[in-house]
């Protein structure tokens, strides 16, 4: 099983850095809806550190959606999807392994990236250090629940506005406690409790989502 | 023969079809009875309020519209269910059915609510949990009337937004809950709707509204239903019967 897992992961990984461009302007979507936030509210930093959590969690709940769609549509033009379908291990292991894939070359950045923005915004080396923490937890939930969504809409017209409606309500825990759990370290009250919520988050959606988007992408492929 | 042969037999749209037209007036009568009463019941009876005055009838709308918009999301829920592990046709056209009449529901009771709360709270809108819970809830409907919009395929339709719908209510507690705690957080319970005690006659007529509001969205998904069922089923024998007998 983990074979496959891995297998699938390595693949994934493999046809991304085939095509950085797509993960590099992700980043930069990321980068990019965050300093557009100081430039709308003004640069006062009391204002921006309130605002900081919220704003570095909204814009990555974004840019992973923005990537969402190509989850599955490449497989799906080319056939490789029919015949991961058909292969003899369950499809919910091999949508696992791209969930992983996906939040590796989505979600890890990302967090990589989220503190340089964070001192942009004047927070402090703890918040940051628990906002690192915050999008490493949660946008593997953000992958899982997304994988749901990007099944859903294979191969539709119209599919990433759609995508986006689907899943950006479902997306809300996550933001609540990514975002609260930063809120509660600037305020004072320590974020470990959202942290714990998030982690339970991540692992409940990693461990059901993979199944339901396999039965969703039986669906879109009957 | 039994019960079991009975229900069976109205899964499929020929059957259900002219069983569902002859309920539908049914409960529009009893929308209307019960709607009457409880509009007498909640206008003319109830006593005012001490604390708000006339303005809290605005609950005998209110109420039963939270109610349906949270109550037919489980029912959707079910037949997408039913629709999953059962393969009928029938479910998914419930699902599709219903899910107006529960947006509609959402929004009326979003909208009541900020009416009521310009004159109780003096705003249109707090981001109270349970406000913020029901927009949410707006948004999975139309999320999922969005979703079987998109797809052609009525069937496939169907199967998707079922899994929507149960991916939806997996969620929902998670999404309340979350949303519950993340307005104790940041703010201090701003909104106590706890009365002390709520006179009987004020309950009599939130419930004979909430049955009003219940024959009503019955009665409405019927007819969405059979509607459905005529444009899905066209090429088939029974409708064009149904069709040639409604034009003598």
């Amino acid at each position: 099983m983990l074979k496959i897992i891995l297998a699938v992961i390595g693949r994934d990984l493999k046809l991304a850095m085939r095509r950085q461009a797509d993960i590099v302007s992700a980043i930069f979507f990321f980068v990019i809806v965050v300093s557009l936030f100081p430039l709308g509210v003004g640069p006062e930093p009391d204002l921006l550190r309130t605002l900081a959590p919220g704003v570095l969690w909204v814009a990555a709940l974004l840019a992973t959606m923005l990537s969402l769609p190509r989850l599955f549509a490449d497989d799906h033009r080319d056939g490789t999807l029919e015949q991961l379908a058909l292969a003899p291990h369950p499809l919910g292991i091999v949508v696992t392994g791209k969930v992983i894939a996906h939040w590796l070359v989505s979600g890890l950045p990302l967090a990589l990236i989220a503190p340089i923005l964070g001192i942009q915004f004047d927070l402090s080396s703890k918040a940051l250090l628990i906002l690192t923490g915050s999008i490493l937890l949660g946008t593997p939930a953000l992958s899982g629940i997304g994988a749901i969504g990007a099944a859903l809409t294979l191969g539709l017209r119209g599919g990433g506005v759609l995508l986006s409606l689907l899943v950006l309500p479902l997306y809300i825990p996550v933001l609540i406690f990514g975002a609260g759990a930063v809120d509660a370290t600037v305020s004072g009250l320590g974020g470990e409790g959202h942290l714990s919520l998030l982690a339970a988050l991540t692992f409940a959606s990693l461990g059901f989502a993979p199944w339901a988007s396999a039965a969703a992408l039986k669906i879109a492929l009957e | 023969m039994t019960d079991r042969f009975n229900l069976y037999r109205f899964a499929s749209p020929a059957t259900f079809y002219p069983l569902a037209g002859r309920m539908i007036p049914w409960f529009i009568a009893a929308s209307i009875a019960f709607g009457l009463a409880g509009l007498w019941l909640g206008m003319l009876v109830a006593p005012t309020d001490f604390q708000q005055g006339e303005g809290y009838r605005i609950i005998f709308i209110h109420v039963p519209a939270s109610w349906m918009s949270m109550f037919i999301y489980l029912v959707m829920a079910f037949w997408a269910a039913i629709g999953l592990a059962f393969n009928t046709r029938l479910s998914g056209m419930m699902a599709q059915a219903l899910a107006p009449t529960g947006a509609l529901m959402a929004f009326l009771s979003l909208w009541t609510g900020a009416l009521w709360g310009k004159p109780m709270w003096g705003t249109w809108w707090v981001w109270d949990a349970r406000l913020t819970s029901e927009l949410i809830l707006l948004f999975l409907y139309i999320g999922y009337m969005a979703l079987t919009a998109a797809i052609d395929d009525v069937r496939r339709a169907d199967k998707a937004g079922g899994l929507l719908l149960l991916v939806g209510v997996v969620n929902i507690p998670i999404i309340y809950f979350s949303v519950q705690w993340w307005n104790t957080l940041h703010q201090g319970s701003s909104v106590n709707l706890t009365k002390s005690s709520m006179a009987v006659t004020m309950l009599w007529g939130m419930l004979l509204m909430a049955l009003c509001f219940w024959m009503y969205s019955i009665a409405v998904a019927l007819a969405r239903a059979r509607t459905i069922m005529l444009e899905r089923e066209r090429h088939t024998d029974w409708v064009k019967a149904e069709l040639a007998g409604e034009q003598k």
